[in-house]
């Protein structure tokens, strides 16, 4: 048996043995609403195209995870579905992204009202330098929750979703710079789910973060799943394989393939799409 | 012998005399420093007391003479200037560092602002004349003099502001527009809290500034003896600087050397409070935020 068969049996061993549990089946997968279609688009960064005709589409209450080597535009894909990108100067999208069936880059878009159904947690956790309560308080503040009352309920109900609530319940006000790197990153997804959103982007949300603080977020992904469509960014092809339900993978800004995790593990349609998860680039 | 080690011990010499020469400039200037303030406290020794706080300034007798109606005057001028150049100077830098687009326009202004902050303070003083006292005929009163002040601090308080908010982390920024808050919130909830610390350090070194400034107060003609508190904005005033060159251009020695000393100190004092509030600050939220 040649190296790269017998690693990509492993992989296929490891993927069986841990997303059949989990993963969403492709007849489920095809069945559910789509959140979030992205209909031939290309992207800009001035002069530089960073995606090229990029058509997908990511069903409800499934987390899609955007696989592909470093550069390949997961996270410019990624920041296109919270219109992000805007901030860029001389950042520029054309095709359409639709969320909910109505496309996101219409000129009537209230791109702030956009950013609270959709939530993003970056690769870098990046709390606010504010307490733990003011920091998952942010999102329902600024969109006008003035109750003390309303907003401890969130804080808590938000603190708990992000399976932080029993490391945190008794010190709220203390700052969010003195937790760890892995409760960190926690209380950012708890901040983001505190705006109440329908998708949840997350751009490599472990890549900074021990093996156990990685656990834990996985294991917080599954919990979210049924709740929120879940997008992530990873380069760890074991992570994709364990949390997703689609998987799709890009190569120099464009899209090679998308499907069924289970599908795009065991038995990938393009030899580009094996290649890179037997490890043979990347 | 070869070239290496014939160097070695002349370089070596010459890096020694080069440390020592470095040690002697910064022992130079901080005697210079020393005897300065030495010289300064001997004057003023027996002179600076409560009667001199509480007195203002006599033309009969130095014993009698005061630092009361410059004391209020320099409090009164560093609060108006403060009120008037913070809230303006961190305006501008707010529109600068997160409104303004990269243009051409927006680097003429930012080439004027620092060559402002380098301006001769003189220059704003007569620019004070022109257009406060005379421009808006509000005389050489409190008002104008803070007007003028306000006009010398602008630039450090605009500079320093605006580099306090390029301080504040890229992602504080996203993190803020990914919850969905517009640039408006995100200014007032994240930005400016996070650079304050910076901003306050800033307006500090500029009310220093403010207050240590004799120049453009002489340009717009305000009083070196003055004999009451102002007690509205258009009074006449004087403020420690103009009071100690009015005092050091005495020619009885009493004043130009004992009561002109004893301003000083009170002076410099209240520079080192202001200084040390800007050090404690910096301290204080430097080990608070951390990012
Ligand atoms: N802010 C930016 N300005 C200009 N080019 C960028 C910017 N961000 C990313 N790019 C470019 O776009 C391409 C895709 O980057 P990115 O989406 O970050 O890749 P990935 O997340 O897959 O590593 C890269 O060539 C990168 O250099
Ligand atoms: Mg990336």
């Amino acid at each position: 048996m040649t190296e790269l068969a017998s690693q990509s049996k492993e992989l296929i061993t490891l993927v069986r043995s841990t997303t059949i549990n989990h993963a969403r089946s492709v007849d489920d997968l095809l069945e559910r609403p789509q959140k979030v279609v992205a209909e031939h688009v290309d992207f800009f960064y001035g002069e530089h195209q960073a995606l090229h005709d990029v058509s997908l589409s990511i069903p409800a209450n499934c987390v899609t995870a955007l696989i592909g080597p470093s550069g390949c535009g997961k996270s410019t894909f990624l920041r296109c579905i919270n219109r992000m990108n805007d901030m860029i100067e001389g950042a520029r999208l054309e095709g359409e992204i639709l969320l909910d069936e109505i496309d996101i880059y219409r000129a009537r878009t209230d791109v702030v009202e956009l950013r609270k159904r959709v939530g993003m947690v970056f690769q870098k956790s990046n709390p606010f330098p504010k307490s733990i309560y003011d920091n998952v308080a942010y999102g329902p503040k600024v969109a006008g929750v003035r109750k003390r009352s309303e907003l401890d309920e969130i804080v808590e109900k938000c603190l708990r979703r992000a399976a932080l609530w029993e490391e945190v319940s008794g010190r709220l006000n203390e700052s969010a710079l003195q937790l760890s790197g892995g409760q960190q990153q926690r209380l950012c997804i708890a901040r983001a789910l505190a705006t109440d959103p329908d998708v949840l982007l997350m751009d490599e949300p472990a890549s900074a973060l021990d093996p156990k603080s990685t656990a834990r977020i996985e294991d917080l992904i599954f919990e979210l799943k049924d709740s929120y469509t879940i997008v992530i960014v990873t380069h760890n092809m074991q992570q994709a394989a364990r949390v997703s339900d689609q998987t799709a993978f890009f190569y120099e800004g464009r899209l090679v393939e998308i499907g069924a995790t289970t599908d795009m593990f065991t038995k990938p349609r393009q030899r580009k799409t094996e290649d890179y998860i037997t490890g043979r680039f990347g | 012998m070869s070239l290496a080690s014939r160097g070695r011990p002349y370089a070596k010499a010459a890096s020694a005399a080069f440390a020592y020469v470095c040690a002697l400039c910064a022992f130079a200037s901080v005697a210079i420093l020393v005897v300065l303030l030495w010289q300064m406290c001997r004057f003023a020794w027996g002179w600076l007391d409560w009667q001199f706080l509480t007195s203002f300034d006599s033309l009969l007798s130095p014993q009698k003479a005061g630092v009361k109606a410059a004391l209020v005057g320099s409090l009164y001028l560093i609060s108006l200037t403060a009120l008037f150049s913070v809230p303006v100077g961190v305006g501008a830098a707010v529109y600068l560092e997160e409104y303004a687009q990269r243009s051409r326009w927006r680097g003429f202004v930012q080439t004027n602002i620092a060559n402002l902050a380098g301006v001769p303070s003189i220059v704003y003083g007569i620019l004070g004349l022109g257009l406060f006292v005379r421009g808006m005929k509000l005389g050489a009163g409190v008002l104008a003099g803070a007007l003028t002040l306000s006009l010398v601090v602008l630039p450090i308080v605009i500079l320093a502001s605006q580099e306090a908010l390029r301080a504040v982390p890229a992602s504080i920024r996203q993190a803020s527009f990914a919850l969905g808050a517009t640039k408006w919130q995100t200014i007032w909830h994240q930005l400016l809290p996070a650079a304050m610390p910076g901003i306050m350090t800033g307006v500090i070194l500029a009310i220093s500034r403010a207050l240590g400034e004799a120049a453009p107060l002489v340009a717009i003609g305000a009083a070196g003896f003055v004999m009451f508190l102002p007690a509205g904005v258009n009074d006449r005033f004087t403020a420690l600087p103009l009071q100690i060159y009015n005092w050091t251009e005495n020619a009885d020695e009493q004043y130009q050397f004992h009561v002109a000393a004893a301003g000083i100190i009170v002076l410099l004092a209240m520079l080192i409070c202001l200084n040390a509030a800007a050090v404690y600050l910096r301290y204080r939220f430097g080990r608070r935020i951390r990012w």
